[in-house]
């Protein structure tokens, strides 16, 4: 044997291995692709051999490919054969090729399931591991919903190293199956305070994991978690859980002030830079949290704005860029404090780390103010020019008009500066954001009407200087500004100084190679600018002049007709017509200059980007309402017609609508607008003429920028434009400086200003804008609605693991257990079949049985959970409640408490401080104590005991449910399912078909026999297992004493005598289900097998061999499957007269008849066909296929059954089941 | 939540690569090559964070990288891993790997693709950091490897001596390529145990 192992190793050792794969690829660097086409061939024959040693390392070589980018999916089930070998060495290699190409759409990982299972109940915990690692990586819904309970299982391991891997793996399959959430919970909760570390480490992981999509639920931990940060002393645990309460604090302000203490402390103490980081953020979290109205944590602030500037002025890269994070962060809420540390951000900027520019930039965001803005923005330029690499630069770009159009260019207090610095930057070469800066002068322009006479002049400019600057302009997307520049000119004409020129400008044979959108809108603007030079000269009575213009445009057009692009072309000659008519018309003398002008007439408004998303439905309007009669199914004739009439009526609507809505809307706007204006300081009133406006601004006189306005050439050599502003706008201020000063002496009243100046220093608000600004709020329509809905993803995975863990389980959640696939659907169909019925008791009193001993598990772990969070509380507060209440209990029930919230709002609420130091043994100070804080704070105190004692009132009424569970639990009942009610009016007590196996003292057997729907002849008998010793229960077989008729399925190989293991273990009280299948030849007789299990107990002492006897019972119910039958197919069976009939009538009946039907139909497999009064025809079908129909009628505590089925003998062994059931259980 | 971790050398080629969210081979190989662009184009003495990888997830994710000698090691993790936490990490994996692979080299890494795995998988799982201890994680590997020889018992012996004598007759084995800088201790991340 040996010898033959031997010898295929020395066959197999000249095969290519993963070294020689390796050293192969590179030894062929020029002809990589062909010689790894090669290797594939090579592997593919690999894989058609048997030897599982070969195909391993087939599958390594495969991983090692698929790193280089190659698909190896084809080879997924050798993988899973590999997965599948018994030696470690593959099973590893197995499952790392498998977590590095499996993924939910690979078709053949549903065959891991079981292979899977088997991994994880391994004996030897490697192979566990190995499993946990791969699942972690492949998890589908459908691998997390069947293998949930095992790893739950796994999460008691005796070893650590199991233990850590099954806690973490859970948050992959909360993911994938959001049911598993609640059920796993508790435990994993208990986790958080296991004796090892690494697994502790891993719940506190996936705790904030969860935690930090849906805090809300997680509140109620933050005891725990508070309890955990005072006392462990793992930094990564320490990180991990003051990230947590980060997240938790904003939603819970009292939560962070008693984090405030001990993050202060940590700050001083540790030397982790790590942790002292995630403190500093913390920190500020709750501070932003805070921020109203607690005004005294400005020495936090402090302290975190003091170690944040050392981590920036620390030469190590990686604090200095964390610093500057953590500051953007307080900039939200505390700008002034970081404000002062502008140099040191300032100087970032020259860092010559990208990324900590970029940081800089960010916070210079923050940090901007109407003081500073001018200034910032001028070291902005500077390094724009300085930049080299085009991405950095755009960077700046983008934030230079971030910073400057920030809420509602909030900051500037200069326009024209803002407009040349626009112009500036369009020197830009090779930028992508020409249609940035392009947007930003539009804005302005329309929103900023003051400004539009200068905005006009440089637009002017630019489109004289764009021709020739349009070559270089078209590569780099600059030209973008352009389109602007025109747009911007034509609308407001009216302030150009030299129109003819800006035509002449606009009409350049150049333009034409700009490219289409941008000409579009040249022709455009063209035309508007031409209509108003027209009005100008007819004015003037200028007809030579207007006729010459005439003339140009007539001239210069057929340019644009010709072009390439569809708009451009359509415009050009449309216009080109207009004025060849126009023409005709001055040549007559008619006046032309008004009709013309009404072409481009009315003014634009800015609409705000979701103004049309927001339109509210009118009253009375129905969008899902026909507005015509439904569409019959007629021709295609019919339909043309009909969408006319939903046309034509539609415009109407519109054009009824629409005057009205307008001048409502306009209505509101000024309202709005004057209520702004008025609060703002900011504003001044606008006159209505806008031109006029800015000539008659106040103060124009001391300004000198209106020199330079458009007279002055604008490039002084040497100086950039914005900085002759910023200089301009520092006398300015000294001047209104003065001028204030001067006002005061002498309260001289001056018009143009309305503010009052009184007594405050010059600060931003002092600033007063240089124009009369009229910033024109964006329109919304009526009645727009303030919510913002509209960001929410409504495909966010998390969003499903948002689950309140606070409730109590109830009854029908629990993790699946382990099922075949072929028994599933039998639940389904009876569920369906009995849907007039009682649907819901049935389903749950189902699963409610499988997981009963679970369940009380839970609930235990739940109370002493409970019990350790109240000492936890007692613990903090060491409030002296518990003595001094009496229990008025009525009060209490009435008002039902959730039970940890109020937990948490016991601990969070402010203690006194002083009650700590006379704890409870003192019971006479305790006593004299509350009447003091009762006189102070009654209805707080009040408050608290009452919680304090609901709970402990909810633990006892607890403690005697479990007992009360414990005693019913013969009679299978569980008082919840209840609840769940049918849609009878009367509720039907639980039932279940899991009958008792056998049972000792260290094992109890339960069990269920159904058919199986695809397999004739097959039945499943579902046992389950609870552990009830002290011990760990191992090795369990499960064998059967095989009949005739009846066998046990076995794995292919196994003798008959031979067991089947069961596929798990059992750590103490812990419950689980295994299902065997066994066929059966004839299903007319009922039949009883005898069987043993056999199992190993480990407790503490040693281990044991024990054994457990049982006798299965296969009743010839469970050869039924509930199948559900029409009336009209119920009556056709009858009359074809092949079935035999038999009856009982069974006597002293006192059940309500819904109750009967529904035992008949859970206990025996039934549906109901039909139901009169106290009659009803039920059917059922066996799994080979015999009908078997009933008639059950009711009488005076009395039932009769009529039965009718295609074998008699089945039909008669039916009968008494059922008779037997009737009798015995009512 | 780690979302990729990757290890490629000075000229991009991968090493290792590990992704804890599903993405087809070529997305991947893109992924890498734009990390590698990312990365490489950066000084020695700027910060080891990167923000806006565009392929992996959105703004809430960051790179973090560590460049030793010929290797990069680069992990993407979002908004829920502590930055310098992870710098610390990507410390720990290294040591680990020196210590399992006795002063590891490239050369390490590029051939045996798998124990370099296997080490990984005692460190992170599913995207989430399962142990931070080099002594844990080595004795767990360790005992990984003690029975990974002990089944290949007798077979395996010849496979061993054949490969002895193939990596003999190879001139390019020698290790000379050491990661010199391996064991570098950055002063600022001390207290992880």
């Amino acid at each position: 044997m040996a010898l033959k192992i031997v010898k295929g190793s020395i066959d197999r050792m000249f095969d290519k291995n993963l070294q020689d794969l390796v050293r192969g690829i590179r030894n062929h660097k020029e002809d990589e692709a062909k010689y790894i086409s090669q290797c594939i061939d090579e592997i593919k024959q690999e894989l058609k051999q048997d030897n599982i040693a070969v195909k391993a390392n087939a599958v390594i070589k495969l991983a090692y490919l698929q790193m280089l980018g190659y698909d190896i999916s084809w080879a997924a089930f050798n993988i899973i054969e590999v997965m599948s070998s018994s030696k470690f060495t593959f099973k590893r290699i197995g499952y790392l090729t498998a977590s590095q190409c499996f993924y939910e759409g690979t078709d053949v990982i549903m065959l891991t399931t079981n292979q899977i299972r088997k991994d994880l109940s391994s004996p030897n915990q490697y192979d566990t591991g190995v499993a946990l690692t791969g699942l972690s990586c492949f998890v589908t819904p459908d691998l997390a919903r069947d293998l949930a309970n095992d790893i739950m299982t796994l999460m008691s391991h005796t070893k650590p190293y199991i233990r850590k891997k099954a806690v973490l793996i859970m948050y992959k399959v909360f993911l994938k199956y959001p049911e598993s959430l609640r059920p796993a919970f508790p435990r994993l909760k208990e986790k958080l305070e296991d004796p090892d570390s690494g697994v502790q480490s891993a719940a506190v992981n996936v705790i904030c994991e969860l935690a930090r999509r849906n805090p809300k639920n997680y509140l109620s931990l933050a005891p725990l978690f508070f309890k955990l940060m005072t006392s462990s002393t793992n930094n990564w645990v320490l990180i991990k859980i003051i990230k947590l309460f980060g997240a938790l604090t904003p939603l819970e302000p009292r939560l962070g002030k008693k984090l405030i203490e001990p993050l202060t402390n940590l700050i001083h103490s540790t030397s982790a830079m790590s942790l002292l980081y995630e403190c500093v953020n913390t920190v500020i979290a709750v501070l932003i949290s805070l921020s109203t109205g607690m005004p005294n944590h400005s020495a936090s602030i402090q302290l975190c704005v003091q170690k944040l500037r050392i981590l920036i002025e620390d030469s190590d890269q990686n604090l200095k860029y964390l610093g500057l994070l953590a500051m953007s962060k307080i900039l939200k809420t505390h700008p002034k404090s970081v404000q002062s540390h502008k140099d040191l951000i300032l100087q970032c900027l020259d860092d010559k780390d990208e990324s900590i520019r970029l940081r800089a930039l960010d916070l210079l965001y923050g940090m901007v103010s109407k003081k500073n803005l001018m200034e910032i923005v001028k070291k902005l330029m500077i390094h724009v020019d300085k930049a080299e690499g085009t991405t950095y630069r755009d960077e700046l770009l983008t934030k230079i008009i971030d910073i400057c159009s920030q809420s509602n260019y909030q900051y500037i207090t200069n326009f024209e500066w803002y407009i040349s610095i626009l112009v500036e930057l369009t020197r830009l070469e090779g930028t992508r954001h020409g249609h940035l800066i392009a947007a930003q002068m539009l804005d302005v322009a329309i929103r900023v009407k003051a400004i539009r006479a200068f905005a006009v002049s440089q637009m002017a400019m630019l489109l004289d200087n764009g021709h020739l600057l349009a070559g270089n302009m078209q590569r780099n997307g600059i030209c973008e500004v352009l389109y602007a520049a025109a747009w911007i000119c034509g609308e407001f004409s009216e302030y150009l100084q030299e129109p003819n020129q800006t035509l002449e400008a606009m009409l350049k044979s150049k333009v034409t190679t700009l490219p289409g959108h941008i000409q579009a809108v040249y022709v455009q603007n063209a035309a508007k600018l031409y209509a108003s030079v027209l009005q100008q000269n007819e004015q003037a009575g200028n007809k030579e002049a207007a006729q010459e213009i005439t003339q140009m445009l007539i001239d210069k057009l057929p340019q644009f007709v010709q072009n390439a692009d569809l708009e451009v072309q359509e415009r050009a000659s449309c216009i080109l017509q207009l004025i060849k008519y126009i023409q005709k018309l001055q040549a007559k003398d008619v006046p032309v200059a008004e009709e013309v002008m009404a072409l481009f007439s009315g003014e634009l408004n800015p609409v705000a980007p979701k103004a049309q998303k927001k339109v509210p439905l009118p009253d009375g309007l129905d969008l899902d309402a026909w507005i015509n009669d439904a569409p019959s199914e007629s021709s295609s004739d019919d339909e043309s017609p009909k969408k006319m009439i939903f046309h034509e009526e539609e415009q109407r609507n519109v054009r009824h609508r629409q005057p009205e809505l307008d001048e409502d809307e306009l209505a509101r706007r000024r309202e709005v607008r004057k209520k702004e204006q008025a609060n703002n300081p900011f504003y001044i009133k606008s006159s209505p003429s806008s031109q006029k406006n800015y000539q008659d601004a106040s103060g124009v006189d001391h300004i000198p920028v209106v020199q330079i306005d458009l007279t002055v050439p604008l490039r002084v050599p040497g100086m950039p434009l914005s900085d002759q502003y910023l200089k301009l706008e520092e006398e300015r201020r000294q001047q209104q400086k003065q001028d204030r000063l001067k006002k005061k002496k002498k309260q001289k009243k001056d018009k143009g200003k309305r503010r009052h100046d009184s007594l405050h220093t010059e600060s931003d608000e002092d600033i007063t804008p240089i124009h009369h600004v009229d910033i024109i709020t964006e329109e919304m329509p009526e009645n727009a609605l303030p919510s913002d809905d509209d960001d929410k993803d409504p495909n966010d995975p998390y969003k499903a693991l948002d689950i309140d863990l606070d409730k109590p389980l109830t009854d029908n959640e629990k993790l699946p257990v382990r099922t075949h696939r072929v028994t599933e659907k039998a639940p389904e169909v009876e569920a369906a079949s009995i849907e007039d019925k009682s649907k819901k008791p049935k389903k749950a009193k189902k699963e409610k049985d499988k997981k009963k001993e679970k369940e009380k598990k839970k609930s235990k772990d739940k109370i002493s959970k409970k019990q350790k969070s109240a000492e936890n509380a007692e613990h903090v507060h060491a409030a002296p409640e518990e003595e001094t209440v009496t229990p008025t209990s009525k009060a209490e029930e009435s008002e039902k408490p959730t039970g940890e919230a109020s937990d948490l709002d016991f601990w969070l609420s402010p203690a006194p401080v002083q009650s700590k130091s006379q704890s409870e043994p003192h019971s006479n100070e305790v006593a004299s104590e509350p009447e003091e804080t009762l006189k102070e704070n009654k209805k707080e105190e009040d408050a608290k005991s009452l919680k304090h004692k609901k709970k402990k009132h909810k633990e006892k009424s607890k403690e005697e449910k479990k007992s009360k569970k414990k005693k019913h639990h013969s009679e299978e009942e569980a008082p919840e399912s209840v609840q769940n009610g049918s849609l009878d009016d009367e509720p039907l007590p639980p039932m279940s078909n899991y009958c008792l196996l056998a049972e000792d003292s260290y094992v109890k057997m339960m069990y269920d026999i159904q058919g199986n729907l695809q397999d004739g002849s097959q039945v499943v008998v579902s046992v389950i297992f609870q552990n009830q010793s002290n011990g760990y229960l191992k090795s369990m077989e499960f064998n059967v004493l095989d009949s005739l008729n009846t066998k046990l399925v076995r794995p292919e190989g196994s003798s008959i005598h031979d067991g089947i293991s069961v596929p798990f273990q059992l750590p103490p009280e812990v419950s689980n289900e295994a299902r065997f299948v066994f066929t059966v030849e004839s299903i007319i007789m009922p039949q009883k097998l005898k069987g043993t299990l056999t199992f190993i107990v480990k407790t503490d002492d040693g281990s044991s061999h024990e054994k457990l006897d049982f006798k299965l019972h296969f009743t010839c119910t469970s050869y039924m499957i509930t199948t559900p039958c029409y009336s009209d197919a119920f009556a056709k069976l009858l009359e074809s007269g092949e079935l035999k009939m038999c009856s009982i009538k069974v006597d002293g009946i006192n059940i309500s008849f819904q109750l009967l039907l529904a035992k008949i139909c859970f206990h025996h497999h039934f549906s109901v066909v039909e139901r009169i009064n106290s009659c009803a025809s039920m059917y059922s079908r066996s799994i080979q296929g015999h009908h078997m129909c009933l008639l059950v009628k009711m009488g005076d505590s009395s039932v009769s059954v009529d039965g009718k089925c295609s074998d008699s003998s089945l039909l008669g062994n039916l009968l008494d089941e059922l008779k037997q059931t009737l009798t015995e259980k009512c | 939540m780690i979302k990729a971790i990757l290890i490629f050398n000075n000229h991009g080629k991968p090493r290792l690569s590990k992704f804890y969210e599903r993405y087809s081979e070529d997305t991947q190989q893109q992924i890498i090559r734009e990390t590698f662009h990312l990365v490489s184009k950066r000084d020695e003495n700027v910060c080891n964070f990167l923000e806006g990888g565009m392929l992996i997830g959105g703004a809430d994710n960051k790179l973090i990288y560590r460049h030793y000698a010929t290797l990069y090691f680069v992990f993407c993790v979002d908004s829920s891993e502590s930055e310098l936490g992870i710098l610390d990490l990507i410390q720990v994996f290294v040591e680990t790997l020196d210590k399992c692979f006795e002063n590891v080299c490239e050369l390490d890494l590029i051939f045996h693709v798998d124990k370099v795995h296997n080490i990984l998988a005692e460190m992170v799982m599913g995207g989430m950091v399962l142990e931070t201890n080099m002594n844990e994680i080595v004795t767990q590997i360790d005992a990984q490897n003690k029975m990974e020889k002990s089944e290949a018992g007798l077979a395996g012996a010849p496979a061993r001596a054949v490969s002895a004598v193939k990596n003999m007759n190879l001139p390019e084995m020698p290790r000379n390529i050491n990661i010199g800088d391996i064991s570098i201790k950055v002063p600022n991340l001390p207290s992880f145990k």
